[in-house]
């Protein structure tokens, strides 16, 4: 392969601890390293910002319910002219949708933003054939998949007796047989609970017929995440997702993780990864004195080490919301009475699909957006603060820019403040007009780069640019040593990378994908000693409840054509 | 010796059985015994045997009569016909696998060509209704493990779907449904007293046509609202009470097939029963599964949803960006209106299904069938590519009638030198860049 110098870049990265000075980047055979021989092609980054291949912790890219979304919405494909037939064919592949875009267009977006990594956020096991026939048909970004175990009955069952063994042995099985990369978990209780229409709105509040509660659902996966020793921590979407009044609860599960120590030999230091907070921080008791409760969160969040959390900003636009909370999403319906689907997922977990409009014209959703972007501004620190929007949930993830440019400058905060149609009220109900803090590109790079891959246990290999690490580089037609006056700018330079490199190619120049890149699929197996008892449970709910055998289960190799395997030791 | 292959994935029907044990010969070449395969999944399997299997590309000639060519010189002209076309249809799809629907997208999508499948001719209204009203549903496991309350509506799985009431949804005892059938009540809606009415414990027969009015009628009595004495031929009393029935269970599911998509009304026919599963979700757990037909048909509106956004009747003709307008962008209406000027069929077959002044044009103008078998199609079509049969001689993913994936299995070898459709579309992708150049 061959060897690229890029030089004279503005660099911000956390792992070599420069922060904006110029530098020179070498790679050499996919990885970064120390020089280049004088035959390297030289890429001049002279008044540009360069910066690692970013991190996405959490984004609905492939899936079940992602397709749902996908082919129930085909107006998504009409939105905007420049989605319909704006975009040029520039690769090979034609690109598709805006909220929930095509496998093509998810690639090849995250690569023009300067996106090498993609966590896809809820994977029903049942389905994870699904998920991995899509990552291997995304190109250029790498993939992980988490499964989700919140609502699981065999976690249930092991859990019930407090049993870590084998709640450890079955996760480490499922791991396996699914290609998934950790533990995730959804409204805990509350989805199993909506099998038979009901829902869990606490962490006290009994799942029905199963006999534990989400706090002990929580706690446990905790426990056996420990025990296990994997990368990423558990990654949880709290009980009562957007309903007023759900700080208490979202710090009520916050506060399951105290007392644990993270033990793993990734580098990860948290406990608990609370995921779009923005939708579990807020006042209020209805929407009439909806309010933000970012600051009571934030304070919280700030004092405590083991916590680490993605926004979920709203970025204000028509979008497609799915989650594995199925009862919030039949909840959501009723609002907004758009169309609505729901998929129950047997023994394991459910989902649901319902279009969103985040209206500058609604106070709720005024309020929504202001919420994200104070999580984001009131964190202490940046590397356990990351930026998403729950795509395509609060935002489709091709808005990041947007909200980077939100964040990096107060003055368009103002201004869309002051545009809401109920600017007043919003502003009462929240306190962004008070936060003067504008984000640093360090501080973004913090957020999007090394914050993420130690959160995810990917430090050694990606979200910076020490030598041995990942040839992921991303420049930016941004200077810093004189920055646009305009913000626009600002947004434009994070939407077109001048370069994105993965694993050491070009793959995006001038904003144009110019190759399909080499993604890979990552996975954890995670080592755990086996369990004959688990064995036996696994073998019977098969026989007895799935309706698939047990070697139909599992995902084929050939689903993960180009995996990348990430062993853990569980600490017996 | 013979050696027994389990877990075997059936290619039939939607019902993706996936607890086929297929006997086969020592030297993998033949299957002698098909168990636990309905009487249509076990002839799927032990046909392939047989004699009188086409295993070589046929042409038509100017008299009528097929004479034997080479995969190359087939592929040459697949991709001649697709070079030269100015709008090729390309319909089928649902007999192979995901892998194939893939590589066989990237060679539309480069031809530039409409890519349809058998939904068209089938569920595609319930797709239609589903974009205006979405869809609760829910996986097969949960009818097993839940369901108390189950409605068959204008369909007749005791035919179509024959170990469907077995596996999921009548018979078995499940987590919470302990006692089975016993435990279950069951609805048949049909203007037949089908095979299917016979296992309901209430058969409510429908005049021909009058299915929208009487959801309609079902949804008002949910409701709580008065209606007529008699509904689409059916006394209030009747309609009454079951409704009640079903707001009394405490998870039902309603399975519909072509008795609604393809009768008076169509997709507002799905559309209203899907807002009566919305309406019984005010009072219990409700949830509404289509009976999707052939094996993989979903698994085709799958894989073209993550790579264009949409399921069915999609246009790649622009080659910039894919369109999506059916009655425009539809098989059969293409065809009528004489609109393609090349068709390749695919895992289906149009003289079966279509009408037949769609089917006459399509014997008109330059074809290609792909397929294993014989069929109603490759006898009107130029040129006949028979391919390994998927699910029996080559592996590959499908996706049930609940969209859960399975991979299918592959448990003999094909006839020597048979090509798979992986294989085949793969060399006339490689081809048509030939033609066409790269860009």
């Amino acid at each position: 392969m061959s060897e690229i110098l890029i030089k004279n870049g503005h660099v911000f990265d956390v792992v070599t601890g420069i922060k904006g000075d110029k530098a020179d980047i070498a790679i050499k055979d996919g990885k970064i390293v120390d020089k280049v021989s004088s035959k390297a092609k030289t890429i001049d980054a002279s008044g540009k910002t360069v910066m690692a291949g970013a991190l996405d912790i959490h984004a609905h890219v492939a899936g079940p319910k992602v397709n749902l979304g996908r082919w129930f919405r085909p107006e998504d494909k009409m939105i905007r002219g420049e989605m319909r037939g704006g975009i040029v064919k520039e690769t090979t592949r034609m690109e598709q949708g805006f909220s929930i875009p095509s496998v093509f267009r998810t690639g090849y977006s995250y690569a023009r933003m300067g996106y090498g990594f993609a966590m896809e956020a809820a994977m029903p096991p049942l389905y994870a054939r699904h998920v991995h026939e899509e990552i291997k048909d995304t190109p250029i970004v790498d993939e992980a998949a988490l499964p989700v175990f919140g609502n699981n009955w065999f976690v249930f069952e092991y859990l019930k007796e407090h049993n870590i063994e084998k709640t450890a042995a079955y996760i480490s099985w499922l791991l396996k047989v699914t290609k998934g990369y950790g533990i995730k978990v959804v409204n805990p209780g509350g989805t199993e609970a909506w099998g038979w229409g009901l829902n869990c709105l606490g962490i006290n509040d009994e799942v029905p017929f199963f006999d534990i509660t989400p706090g002990e659902i929580t706690k446990g996966l905790i426990e056996a995440n420990e025990y296990l020793g994997l990368p990423h921590s558990v990654h949880i979407h709290p009980n009562m997702l957007g309903d007023p009044g759900n700080a208490p609860t979202t710090i009520d599960t916050m506060k399951l993780a105290e007392g644990y120590k993270a033990k793993n030999k990734f580098g990860r230091e948290q406990l608990l990864h609370m995921t779009h907070l923005q939708f579990h921080s807020y006042g209020g008791t209805g929407w009439g004195d909806f309010c933000s409760n970012a600051k009571e969160i934030m304070d919280y969040v700030n004092k405590h080490p083991e916590i680490t959390f993605d926004t979920g900003n709203v970025t204000l636009d028509e979008t497609t919301t799915m989650t594995a909370d199925g009862p919030f999403e039949h909840h959501l319906s009723a609002l907004n009475h758009l169309k609505w689907c729901n998929v129950d997922v047997e023994l394991e977990t459910g989902s649901g699909v319902v279009p969103f409009i985040y209206s500058p014209n609604v106070f709720p959703c005024a309020v929504q957006w202001a919420v994200g972007l104070e999580l984001a501004l009131l964190a202490k620190d940046p590397m356990r603060t990351m930026i998403t929007t729950d795509h395509p949930n609060a935002g489709p993830f091709t808005r990041y820019p947007r909200v980077f440019k939100w964040l990096m400058c107060k003055k368009t905060r103002d201004e869309q403040m002051a545009a809401f149609k109920h600017s007043g009220k919003v502003a009462d109900a929240t306190i962004l007009n008070e936060i003067d803090r504008e984000l640093t590109l360090y501080e973004i790079s913090q957020m999007t780069r090394a914050g993420p891959a130690k959160a995810l246990g990917l430090a050694n290999m990606m979200g910076g640019l020490a030598p041995g690490m990942n040839a992921d580089v991303a420049i930016y037609n941004l200077n810093p040593a004189k920055m646009p006056t305009d913000p626009e700018e600002i947004e434009k330079a994070f939407s077109l990378s001048a370069y994105f490199l993965k694993n050491g190619e070009i793959v995006c120049q001038d904003g144009q994908i110019v190759h399909s890149g080499t993604k890979k699929t990552f996975w954890v197996d995670a080592k755990a000693p086996e369990s004959k008892q688990v064995n036996r449970d696994v073998r019977e709910k098969f026989l007895r409840y799935y309706t698939v055998t047990q070697a139909n289960y599992e995902v084929p190799d050939s689903y993960a054509p180009n995996p990348f395997v990430i062993e853990a030791n569980a600490n017996v | 010796m013979s050696k027994v292959v389990t877990d075997v994935t059936c290619p039939f029907c939607g019902t993706l059985c996936d607890d086929l044990e297929i006997t086969v010969s020592d030297d993998g070449k033949e299957i002698i015994d098909c168990q636990n395969a309905c009487a249509i999944g076990s002839e799927k399997f032990l046909h392939v045997s047989k004699e009188g299997r086409v295993t070589r590309p046929r042409k038509r000639q100017p008299d009528g009569s097929y004479k034997e060519i080479s995969y190359d010189e087939a592929i040459e002209y697949t991709a001649q016909m697709l070079a030269k076309a100015k709008k090729t249809l390309w319909y089928g799809w649902a007999s192979t696998s995901c892998e194939a629907m893939a590589i066989g997208h990237k060679v539309a999508e480069k031809a530039g060509t409409i890519v349809d499948n058998c939904a068209t001719v089938c569920h595609g209204s319930s797709l239609l209704a589903i974009q205006d009203v979405g869809v609760p549903s829910c996986t097969l496991g949960e009818v097993k493990n839940r369901a108390d309350r189950i409605v068959f509506w204008g369909c007749n799985p005791a035919h179509a779907h024959p170990r469907h009431m077995s596996r999921y949804s009548i018979f078995p005892r499940g987590f919470f449904t302990t006692k089975g059938h016993k435990g279950r009540k069951i609805i048949c809606v049909d203007c037949r007293y089908t095979d299917t009415a016979k296992c309901a414990d209430e058969f409510i027969q429908v005049e021909q046509g009058y299915d929208y009015e009487l959801l309609d009628a079902f949804r008002t009595v949910a409701r709580g609202e008065p209606i007529p004495d008699v509904v689409g031929g059916v006394p209030k009393e009747k309609i009454i009470s079951a409704v009640n029935t079903l707001k009394e269970g405490r998870f039902g599911v309603i399975f519909f097939g072509m008795g609604l998509t393809h009768t008076l009304g169509r997709n507002h026919n799905i559309d209203i029963a899907i807002n009566l599963t919305r309406d019984l979700n005010d009072y219990t757990k409700f949830s509404i599964i289509a009976m999707r037909g052939h094996w993989n048909v979903t698994g085709s509106g799958q894989v073209l949803s993550w790579q264009y956004g949409f399921p069915y009747c999609v246009d790649l003709t622009r080659r910039t960006h894919a369109r999506y307008n059916p009655g425009e962008t539809s098989s059969v209406d293409l065809l009528r209106r004489k609109e393609v000027d090349a068709c390749i069929c695919i895992a289906s077959d149009i003289g079966a299904h279509f009408p037949i002044e769609a089917t006459r044009h399509m014997a008109q103008i330059p074809s290609v069938c792909i397929d294993p078998h014989i069929n109603l199609t490759t006898e009107i079509s130029d040129v006949h590519i028979p391919v390994a049969l998927v699910g029996v001689e080559v592996e590959g993913c499908a996706y049930r009638m609940d969209n859960v994936p399975i991979a299918c299995r592959k448990v003999v070898e094909p006839p020597e030198g048979m090509l798979t459709d992986e294989e085949l579309l793969e060399k006339v992708y490689d081809r048509l860049c030939g033609i066409m150049g790269d860009a």
